[in-house]
């Protein structure tokens, strides 16, 4: 067995990785269970039974295929991390990914790890402050965020983000992308059940999509 | 304790559990950064990663701090503020809290300023056993898959890269296809006529949009890529290095700001 000293750094970050998430899952059940006990009530089970039949299935298969698709993403720091913070690929996951190509760093290589890591704590820390300031200044905030002037803006932030990381992305790698952009685009197009809520379930298929489509164009001698 | 849903007592519980999620985060930047100091990496590119996700993330976060403020209506703040810094997202912690009223035989809406305690822990519960998944799964699997990973790299190097380049691009083909989901309107009378269900409250109403309107991403997504490539220029051609740093922020914050004019012009 191997001691603390004997641990490599990776080792290290999964034993610490573990701990985390393990105390966070343990946190955020005893919330409603706190709650439960300082009220003196006690939730409504056929309620939570008929809730999470409703909700759990569909979530808990896209959390699975997710875990799958991000880790090699995201880096084991990252990983951890993300999935307790939230918002992978709308915010964690462009700035892991921008940071990478910033550094000029492969994402597989422990710098990769330690770049990637930096810039997904530093996304977290910093969300985590700005919705607290968001939470003490609501009242004042409420009119300036929802005004009708602004909603636009905020609306359009994904395709913002996904413009400006894509088009560096694809740039460098166009051969791989043309066939799962086409896909996706066609799909989205001409199937109306795809629709801005579809995104999460559609990016494990494009990236299923894309793996085979490289595996052979690689085979071919094309990549 | 009579209950409200901003108990005071509730935003000490949830600010203990975000204190908590603060401490991770802090916990990991430390012991990346000493990492990067003990393998003599360049400190002055792990400053730049520092300020530029930083940067990078006041936009995604205020568009965050706007679902607490929806969702506020029916859930109070405590809930949400929790929810949103905690995995969640608007669109499944909407759908989460729907179903856990529905499941009580009630919607968001009829719940919104008379919600008993049992009511409220019925939707936490919901709300949090739904999307758990991943803060368990990774500590399952994350090892294991990334010891395959290397090994997977060491047999074959080129593949590996391509495979790494291969998930990338998959996301982005996602968003870009999902960028393009409302363009059918410009043919399509009924893609125009959309049903749309408030998450919040759970009323439906019908929404008439223009022809045009389904355009509006796609020239917001074309105007912050353009700015990219124009960044690229500025960085290649007049070596403003600087520019490399600042240039996602920079250009989704202008897509953003067209978006505002375009939606008025286009619908």
């Amino acid at each position: 067995m191997k001691n603390n000293k004997n641990l490599t750094y990776m080792d290290s970050v999964h034993r610490d990785g573990t701990i985390w998430n393990i105390s966070m899952m343990i946190l955020l059940i005893l919330f409603p269970v706190a709650v439960c006990l300082i009220f003196s009530a006690a939730p409504d089970w056929e309620g939570v039974g008929l809730g999470l039949v409703a909700t759990a299935p569909m979530y808990w298969a896209v959390g699975i295929v997710e875990v799958i698709t991000f880790i090699p993403m995201l880096g084991a720091g990252g990983s951890y991390l993300s999935f307790v913070t939230g918002n992978i690929s709308n915010l964690k996951l462009p700035c892991a990914i921008n940071a990478l190509e910033n550094a000029k760093v492969d994402a597989k290589s422990e710098e990769g790890e330690i770049v990637s890591t930096i810039a997904i704590s530093v996304s977290s820390i910093v969300t985590i402050v700005i919705i607290a300031l968001g939470v003490l200044l609501i009242i004042p905030l409420q009119p300036l965020l929802e005004s009708p002037v602004l909603k636009p803006a905020f609306d359009q932030m994904l395709p913002a983000l996904f413009g400006a990381l894509g088009v560096a992305l694809i740039s460098k790698n166009w051969k791989i992308a043309i066939a799962p952009i086409a896909l996706m685009l066609v799909l989205f197009v001409f199937v109306p059940a795809l629709n801005s809520g579809s995104v999460g379930i559609m990016v494990p298929v494009g990236v299923v999509f894309t793996i085979l489509v490289s595996r052979i164009l690689y085979k071919k001698g094309i990549i | 304790m009579e209950f409200s849903v901003n108990h005071p007592i509730l935003f000490l519980l949830v600010g203990i559990i975000i204190a908590a999620v603060l401490g991770q985060s802090i916990y990991f930047l430390v012991k990346s950064v000493r990492r990067a100091k003990a393998t003599n990496m360049d400190m002055t590119k792990i400053k730049k990663t520092i300020i530029t996700a930083a940067i990078f993330t006041v936009a995604p976060a205020i568009a965050i701090v706007i679902t607490v403020i929806s969702l506020s209506q029916s859930l109070g703040i405590a809930l949400p503020w929790l929810r949103l810094s905690v995995v969640g997202s608007l669109s499944y912690e909407a759908i989460a809290a729907a179903n856990a009223a529905s499941g009580m035989g009630t919607t968001l809406a009829a719940l919104a300023g008379n919600m008993t305690a049992s009511q409220y822990v019925t939707i936490a519960i919901v709300m949090t056993v739904s999307i758990m998944v991943g803060i368990w799964l990774v500590p399952v699997v994350a090892k294991k898959y990334q010891s395959g990973l290397m090994k997977f790299e060491n047999k074959d190097k080129k593949w590996s890269d391509i495979l790494q380049n291969s998930l990338f691009i998959g996301m982005i083909s996602a968003f870009v296809g999902f960028v393009f989901c409302d363009v059918s309107r410009l043919w399509s009378e009924s893609a125009r006529i959309v049903e749309v269900e408030d998450k919040v409250t759970g009323v439906t109403e019908t929404v008439t949009y223009s022809a045009t309107s389904g355009l509006v991403p796609v020239i917001v997504m074309a105007v912050a890529a353009i700015c990219m490539c124009l960044c690229g220029l500025l960085i290649n051609k007049l070596k403003w290095k600087w520019v490399n740093d600042y240039a996602l922020p920079i250009c989704m914050v202008i897509g953003m700001l067209v978006a505002i004019p375009i939606t008025a012009w286009l619908g």
